[in-house]
Parts: C-alpha cells; sequence; structure tokens
C-alpha cells in the first residue's frame, strides 16, 4: 500500500450535501412550492403515427379551477434539438403541431389550480387525429415501403456515421479465421427517482426562474432561450437538489417546456410533475440496436481486422441520440488494436420513444456484442480467454488511427489482477461459471455539437476574509458527488482543509457556464477550471506571503493544511486565515478572486482521456427455469488518481447495479408501438437482495490531462457487465446468448434449441 | 366527498387535519403539514421513496390513507434527528457515503429505522438486504446502504462505543 502524497484527495469525507440528503432538508425540484403556483398537466397522443385535423379546448377551458389550456400554436412552433450545429437535426417540437411520432407525445398543456382539476381537463380537450400507418421496428422502418416520418427523410435514415481506418479487406486477407453474429440490444428507462419535473415562474417585467431536475442548467437555459425566443440571460435555471439523471436529463423536455410557456401566458408560477409511467413512456431511454460484427484474427488471437454495421432504433426524434451512434461505433473497437476496423452506423427514426444517451452512452451495446464474440472466437480456437485480449490490449500512448490518443492505460494490468482473482477461485459448481469483459470509457466528450461560446468547463475561487472559500461552479451535482469531487480539489490545491469550501452549483445566476454532468466529463474538465481556478487565488495570496516572509527569493512557498509556510524549513510560516486577513488589506478590502475555464484542445476526435476495466461476473443459471444469480461481480479498474474514495465506490457498486439490469432484467417490451410495461411493478430493477457483492481492484496510473491525474469513474462502468454475464452463461452452459437483456425464457429456449440440434447441454 | 377530521402525531406533535377522506398520507405529511422529506416516486406503491414509520412499522405513505392513521405516531425523516443530534441510521449514512442523489434516502432511512428496531441483530446481511427490499435506489447498488445498517447493527454508533 502506497501512502497518500494528498492532504484531502483519495481520503474517506462526508459528501458536502451529505447532512441536507440524510435530514431530509435537500429540496428537489419536486419539493418547490412558490406563492400563487398552478399545477399543469400534459395531454398526450395516443397513438404511434397520426396527424392533428384539430385541436378544441372549449369544454376544458369551462372547467372551474381551469386557467389555460395551450397547444402547438400558442408557441413559437421552433423545432429543436440539443445538436444546435445541424439544423436538419434540431427536429422535435414540444407540443406538435402538424403529427404525432410515438405514443406519448405531447399535444397540449393544461394549467389549473390543482394538478386534479388539470388532469380531469385533458379528458375535456377534443383531438381529432387522422390516424397514419406506423413503424416501430428500425430493420422494417428503412424498408423502401415503410411510412415516412419526418417528411423528406428518406427510408427515415436520421443520421449515418461512418468510422474506418487501416485497409480492411486486406486485413481480413491476412485473418485465419473469420466469424460473423447478428446481435439484439433492447433500450433501458433510465428511471430516475425523481421523474422530470420543472417549476416554471414567468413574471412580465420578461424574466423566466426555471426549477428544473436537470443535469445541464446552462443547456436547458438556452435551449429554452430558443424555444422561447428570449435572451438566455433573462432565463434563470435553478436545480439545487436533483434526483438522478444518468443521461436522461440533459436534453429540453416537456415538464420544462410546457411549464414556460403555461407560465408566460399567465404570469404565474407553474409546476408540471412527470408521473412515474409519463417518465417511462415519454421521455428518452437507452438506444435499442441491432449488431452486425464480423471479426478476423490470426489462428495465434492477433486481432486482424472488424467491422460491424449497426442500425439503431432512433424512436421519433434525434435529441443525443446522434451522438450514441458515434460513441457506440467508436468503443466497439475498444480497448483492442486492430489492425483495420470499419463501421457503419444508422440511426432510424420509429414510431417509438426516442432513444438517446444513458449511462454508458452506446458502450455497453457494442460491448456486449463484442466482448462476448470475443469469447467465441477463443474458444473456436482454444485460446486462453486472458491470453486473447492481453495480446490485443491498448497500452499507453497508442495511437487509435485518426480517433483518439490514449495517454495512460492500465489495461494490462487489469488483466492480470483479473486473471490472478480467477485463479484464486479455483473449481466452480456446477452451472456456475465466471465471465470476463474488458472495456473503456471516455473522460468527457470534445465535440461542441451545442455550439457553445462559453469554455466547456468554468471555476471563480473567491477567498473570504475569514478564509472561507466560495468555490462557483457550473457543473451540475446530480448524486454522482461532483460538489465533493470539486470542493476536494479546490481544497487540495489552494492547501486548505475540506470544511473550509462551500460549493455553489446548480443556479445558472450565480455560477459560470458549464456543459454539465454527461459523459463523464465533470471530474476532468469541471476539475482542471477548479484546479486552476484555486492555483489563480493561491497564486495570489502567494504573491502577498512572499513579500511578507522576505526571504531569499530562491525559496519556495506553499500552502497546505492551513499552513503557509516556506517549503525548505515547513516550520517557519503562519496560519492561513491570518494570511487571508492581511492579504485582504493588502488589496483595499477586496476579496481574492481566483478564475479557471477548460476547453480540451489537440485531444483527437473522441475525448481528452480513457479510462480501463476488467470485470469478471460470476453468475449460476438454472437450466430449468433460466434463472440467473449474480454471485459476484469483481472489477479491476483504471481512472488514474482516485479522488473521492467513498463516492467513487458508490459510484461503480451503482454502475455495477444498473448494469445487471441492462444484462438480464430490464426489458422494455414494444407493442404497436406501446411500451407494455410502463410501471415499477412491470419494469423491474435491481432490489437489494439480488445485488452481488462489487469487489473493487484499483489500478495505479495517471492521466497527464486529468486534474491529478484523475480520469473517468462511475459511467464507464455500465459497459462491461452485460456481456460478462452473457460470457458466464457461456462458459457454464456453452448457450450464445445474442439477445440483450438475456431474460430466462430466451435461456430456456436457447438450451431447447440446443437439445434439437443434438448438443449436450 | 365529506371531509373528515383527522387527528395523529407526527414527530411526536399532534396535528388535527380536516381532509378529503380519499388523500393518501404522504399527501396529508407533504401537502398539508410540509413534512416534504418524505418524496414521492411512483403510483403503484413499488419504490419505497415515500417511507415513514406508523406506530413503529415502515409503511409506504402513499399504500394508506391520511384517515387511516387517526390516532396513530407518525415518524418522518425530519423526527429522527433529537437535538442537534443524527440517529445513527443517519451518521451511518453518511460515514458509508450510503446515498447518492438522496431522492430515496428519506424513505431508505426510515425503512432501515425500522428494520433495526424489529431486528436489533440481524444475522446476515441478506436479512438486511431482505429488510429494505421494497425500497428501490438507483444510484448506489445498495451495498454501501447495507454497509451502513449494518454498522449500526454491530453497535458503532451506541453511546460511548
Amino acid at each position: 500500500m502506497t501512502t497518500n502524497k494528498y492532504s484531502v484527495l483519495n481520503t474517506r469525507v462526508h459528501n458536502v450535501d451529505g447532512y441536507a440528503k440524510v435530514t431530509g432538508r435537500a429540496t428537489y425540484t419536486f419539493d418547490v412550492k412558490l406563492p400563487g403556483m398552478l399545477y399543469g398537466k400534459i395531454l398526450r397522443s395516443p397513438h404511434p403515427h397520426a396527424r392533428i385535423i384539430s385541436i378544441d379546448p372549449t369544454e376544458a377551458l369551462k372547467l372551474p379551477g381551469v386557467r389555460a389550456v395551450v397547444t402547438g400554436k400558442d408557441t413559437l412552433g421552433v423545432k429543436q434539438g440539443i445538436w444546435r450545429r445541424y439544423p436538419e437535426l434540431c427536429d422535435e417540437q414540444i407540443l406538435t403541431i402538424e403529427k404525432v411520432r410515438y405514443i406519448g407525445e405531447p399535444v397540449a398543456a393544461v394549467a389549473a389550480i390543482t394538478e386534479e382539476i388539470a388532469e380531469q381537463a385533458l379528458d375535456l380537450i377534443d383531438v381529432q387525429y387522422e390516424v397514419l400507418p406506423f413503424v416501430d421496428d428500425p430493420m422494417e422502418a428503412i424498408k423502401k415501403e415503410a411510412p415516412m416520418i419526418h417528411d423528406g427523410v428518406e427510408r427515415n435514415v436520421n443520421v449515418t456515421r461512418h468510422i474506418e481506418w487501416g485497409d480492411v479487406e486486406e486485413a481480413f486477407e491476412e485473418a485465419e479465421y473469420v466469424r460473423e453474429d447478428w446481435f439484439k440490444l433492447g433500450g433501458q428507462a433510465h428511471m430516475c427517482m425523481e421523474t422530470r419535473a420543472t417549476v416554471a415562474s414567468y413574471t412580465s417585467d420578461k424574466k423566466l426562474t426555471v426549477y428544473t431536475s436537470t443535469q445541464s442548467p446552462y443547456y436547458h437555459q438556452a435551449l429554452l432561450a430558443g424555444v422561447l425566443g428570449m435572451r438566455e440571460s433573462d432565463i434563470r435555471v435553478i436545480a439545487h437538489y436533483v434526483g438522478g439523471g444518468f443521461g436522461g436529463k440533459f436534453e429540453l423536455d416537456a415538464s420544462q417546456f410546457c411549464a414556460s410557456v403555461l407560465s408566460m401566458k399567465l404570469s404565474k408560477p407553474v409546476k408540471i410533475v412527470f408521473t412515474r409511467e409519463e417518465d417511462f413512456i415519454a421521455t428518452k431511454r437507452r438506444t435499442p440496436m441491432y449488431y452486425y460484427v464480423r471479426t478476423g484474427v490470426k489462428k495465434d488471437g492477433t486481432f486482424c481486422a472488424r467491422e460491424a454495421r449497426v442500425f439503431t432504433n432512433g424512436g421519433a426524434y434525434t435529441g443525443m441520440g446522434a451522438t450514441a451512434l458515434y460513441l457506440t461505433g467508436f468503443f466497439h473497437s475498444f480497448p483492442y488494436k486492430w489492425k483495420a476496423y470499419r463501421y457503419d452506423g444508422y440511426r432510424v427514426y420509429t414510431n417509438s420513444l426516442p432513444s438517446s444517451s444513458m449511462r454508458g452512452f452506446g458502450a455497453p451495446q457494442a460491448m456486449f456484442c463484442s466482448e462476448q464474440q470475443i469469447d467465441w472466437i477463443a474458444a473456436d480456437l482454444g485460446l486462453d480467454i486472458i491470453e486473447i485480449r492481453r495480446k490485443n490490449a491498448h497500452t499507453t500512448g497508442y495511437e487509435v488511427p485518426g480517433q483518439a490518443t490514449i495517454g495512460s492505460c492500465g489495461l494490462n494490468q487489469c488483466l492480470d489482477r483479473i486473471e490472478q482473482w480467477i485463479k484464486a477461485k479455483g473449481t466452480l459448481p456446477k452451472n456456475r461459471a465466471i465471465g470476463i469483459s474488458a472495456a473503456g470509457f471516455m473522460t468527457g466528450g470534445i465535440f461542441n455539437w451545442f455550439d457553445s461560446p462559453y469554455s466547456f468547463s468554468s471555476a471563480v475561487v473567491t477567498i473570504n476574509y475569514d478564509g472561507v472559500v466560495e468555490l462557483h461552479v457550473g457543473a451540475q451535482d446530480i448524486g454522482q458527488g461532483s460538489n465533493t469531487t470539486l470542493a476536494m480539489i479546490c481544497a487540495e490545491a489552494l492547501g486548505v482543509k475540506l470544511e473550509n469550501i462551500k460549493v455553489h452549483s446548480g443556479d445558472t445566476d450565480h455560477c459560470p457556464a458549464d456543459l454539465g454532468a454527461w459523459g463523464s466529463r465533470q471530474t476532468l474538465m469541471a476539475g482542471n477550471a477548479t484546479k486552476m481556478a484555486a492555483e489563480d487565488a493561491k497564486k495570489q495570496l502567494l504573491e502577498f506571503a512572499s513579500a511578507k516572509f522576505g526571504y531569499n527569493i530562491i525559496y519556495d512557498l506553499d500552502i497546505k493544511d492551513n499552513w503557509v509556510h516556506n517549503v525548505a524549513r515547513p516550520e517557519r510560516g503562519m496560519h492561513y486565515v491570518d494570511l487571508v486577513k492581511e492579504a485582504l488589506r493588502g488589496k483595499d478590502g477586496q476579496r481574492i478572486i481566483g478564475r479557471g475555464h477548460y476547453t480540451p484542445h489537440r485531444k483527437g476526435m473522441i475525448s481528452p482521456a480513457y479510462s480501463y476495466m476488467v470485470q469478471a461476473v460470476e453468475a449460476e443459471i438454472d437450466a430449468e427455469t433460466g434463472k440467473l444469480s449474480i454471485i459476484n461481480c469483481t472489477t479491476a479498474h483504471d481512472c488514474g488518481q482516485p479522488i473521492n474514495t467513498l463516492g467513487l465506490i458508490g459510484q461503480l457498486e451503482g454502475a455495477a447495479s444498473m448494469a445487471v439490469g441492462y444484462g438480464c432484467l430490464e426489458n422494455m417490451p414494444v407493442e404497436d408501438g406501446k411500451i407494455m410495461n410502463p410501471n415499477l411493478v412491470d419494469y423491474k430493477i435491481i432490489r437489494a437482495p439480488d445485488m452481488p457483492e462489487c469487489e473493487i481492484i484499483e489500478i495505479d496510473t495517471y492521466e497527464p490531462e486529468g486534474p491529478y491525474g484523475a480520469k473517468e469513474a462511475g459511467e464507464g462502468l455500465t459497459n462491461p457487465t452485460a456481456a460478462a454475464l452473457g460470457n458466464a452463461i457461456f462458459h457454464a452452459t456453452g448457450l450464445q446468448m445474442k439477445q440483450a437483456p438475456i431474460m430466462p425464457e430466451m435461456i430456456v429456449n436457447a438450451f431447447k434449441e440446443k437439445k434439437k440440434e443434438g448438443g449436450t447441454p | 366527498m365529506e371531509k373528515q377530521l383527522l387527528r395523529f402525531y407526527v414527530n411526536d406533535q399532534e396535528y388535527e387535519l380536516f381532509i378529503n377522506p380519499k388523500t393518501l398520507l404522504v399527501e396529508a405529511l407533504r401537502d398539508h403539514l410540509g413534512f416534504a422529506g418524505t418524496k414521492r416516486g411512483c403510483d403503484t406503491a413499488s419504490c419505497g421513496v415515500c417511507t415513514v414509520i406508523v406506530n413503529g412499522m415502515a409503511v409506504k405513505g402513499c399504500s394508506v390513507l391520511a384517515v387511516q392513521v387517526n390516532g396513530m405516531n407518525i415518524t418522518t425523516v425530519e423526527g429522527l434527528e433529537k437535538e442537534g443530534k443524527l440517529d445513527p441510521v443517519q451518521a451511518a449514512f453518511l460515514d458509508e457515503g450510503a446515498f447518492q442523489c438522496g431522492f430515496c434516502t428519506s424513505g431508505m432511512i426510515m425503512s432501515a429505522r425500522a428494520f433495526l428496531n424489529e431486528t436489533p441483530a440481524p444475522k446476515d446481511t441478506m436479512e438486511i438486504r431482505r429488510g429494505i427490499e421494497g425500497n428501490l435506489c438507483r444510484c448506489t447498488g445498495y451495498n454501501s446502504i447495507v454497509r451502513a445498517i449494518d454498522a449500526v447493527a454491530k453497535g458503532k454508533y451506541r453511546e460511548g462505543a
């Protein structure tokens, strides 16, 4: 065990929002109440595809207590999307005017004095539809004869993506073994404990305040400005506590838009909270995909070539789905060195719930296909599953041709440690096996399709007279603990104790712009901005200390644990708070202010840094019922320098719970465009007794681009689990599972199929 | 529907409400009395974020009508901290980082408190897991919550420990 060279980083500390959360005092959007507040409800389409002939609110408006009904005609009718740089991808008009494209799409919104009255009013709105033929599967929607979902979009192809390097044909020629498989990957609900919720408050001085459950206050400020025709800075977005996000809360949602439109019409605060059913049927979901994978290798296991063709079920609109299409193709190559690689992705519109980003961002789907196929290839060639991965693994300094440079990579150490762990397990009982999967993930995206004119992350550090530090960040804490992580980085950089730091986030009026909490960007990007701001403030303090102490200028001064001192003679110095008091006097009473920002430059196409991991899942399969029990889920994990010890463990365990759900539990069946299980009775997520033990083996690496060497943790670990589970089933039974989530009936059917073919189960 | 008189105790304080009998307990607590620490997360009594303690038992506040608890003692998350001292369960949740977004935390803490009152010495961690089976958490994967409850059960937060 190496000793920790840091005073604050990598120590066990209480979450800075902890007291508020354990005492019930954390106030979520769900809890916000404003004087004179009205309640809104949204009328949703019962049809997967239909033209709107007319909407008549007359009867609804007669209901006592109803204050307003709005439809698309009361709005500017702006087609919006989060890919703002590309107008053709801004395709979603919340409160659609001409057509509905999925069941649950908003067509009107009501404000009333109670939620109950608003709900009753929905039934009184008369909407006439012309029902159109619909299509809810991408392989059907891409056919010539399929109904056209968006005018002028041929074959419903919304976005295509191509990634290629090397000479693919030649590399397949060199291969001594080639294998191809088709896979089908399901969707997954973000299922945040707090459903989408907004309180919008417009005042007649043309200012709008929006409390909302968001991963990115800045995005919502900017997106709302676009659809409401306002200046960004006249909109204040507040999100002090957010009940989960997981990739589902940074596009504009109907609670935000409809509450704002109603509030502007009435000049009253309007609150809209989605029911759990609305949250399931009318938000976004993990992108369902069809994956074709062809892989060529040498007999010794050297990877030669891979090509993948992917058709994703985009649902009705683009949103973040365009990014997921790119990232699934990129991470499908991960974490290996392919001599040649080709990916063609097609995102296809369908008449179903729009698909988007969700924790892992296309990578869990990619790994399910890639990592299982690697085990099947190893079995066919008689190769060891660790060895074949080791032979082809990314290493520090590797360049993914034309895409990325790997600044740090602990993948080989991860493989070593998991190999030891498996060996130590010895022989397992019958019907039980260990499956592994490797994975990697990005640490924030480099792309700027949002067209942000601001730095990707910014921070301001202000030091008060009593030494208390106000850290203002635009980064958003949605439970992942960014407030704590950034406070720790600030304390470490400044040389003060954690209790000196107050974090201010979740308010666009008071915090600098930041792209928010998605794509695992905050520890590195907001972390670098925070470190820079703290170092700027520290430099100002040390300039003063240097003048005050009067040492020979060759000496270095520093601050550590609240002690300002000469590095060569640490006992010589003064308390940090005393120094602050004097320094403020020297600045004519101004507080010390440090500024920091971060925007990635020259870091390739995807991300400034990549995490790596290898996970081993030990599972037991009941051949009679197909029931899976997950005994253990152990991960060797390289996230560079750990910052927030407790937060890191929590994030990794949480990722595993969501990923086990994706692997074998969270099924979202769709029939005739309708999600069949939009409630928590029928949509199962992991409960406490199902959750396996999750051992974490930290691999020590240093990422040059990260603050103190840190990189992504907590999202990437959603990637390997479904694949590792599939591999455990393969090693226990010989079954090859090509569909996720792996439901018990699929295992039972696969056993039957195998028996029919004459194999021994 | 004709309103009814409800008299009950919340966190040792007596309250009287004149209330529509359709009102759920969680609505009475949150919307009528302002105990907003208790949350709501589903419409099907499936998620447990509205869990409060009724006469010593963990009850989902959306699964009973307010008038059904007439005369009973309710404890919500706001009632756990006594004289500036956190309940051991709250302290353990802090120490173990047994929450992330925090939206399930109030209900989870109330379930844990009721479980430990009934089962001060759980025989293994699976018994703890079963004790909080009715509470969903989307963030933590539960293991840190189990460690927190286990630490309380093992006496780490006992006076003088």
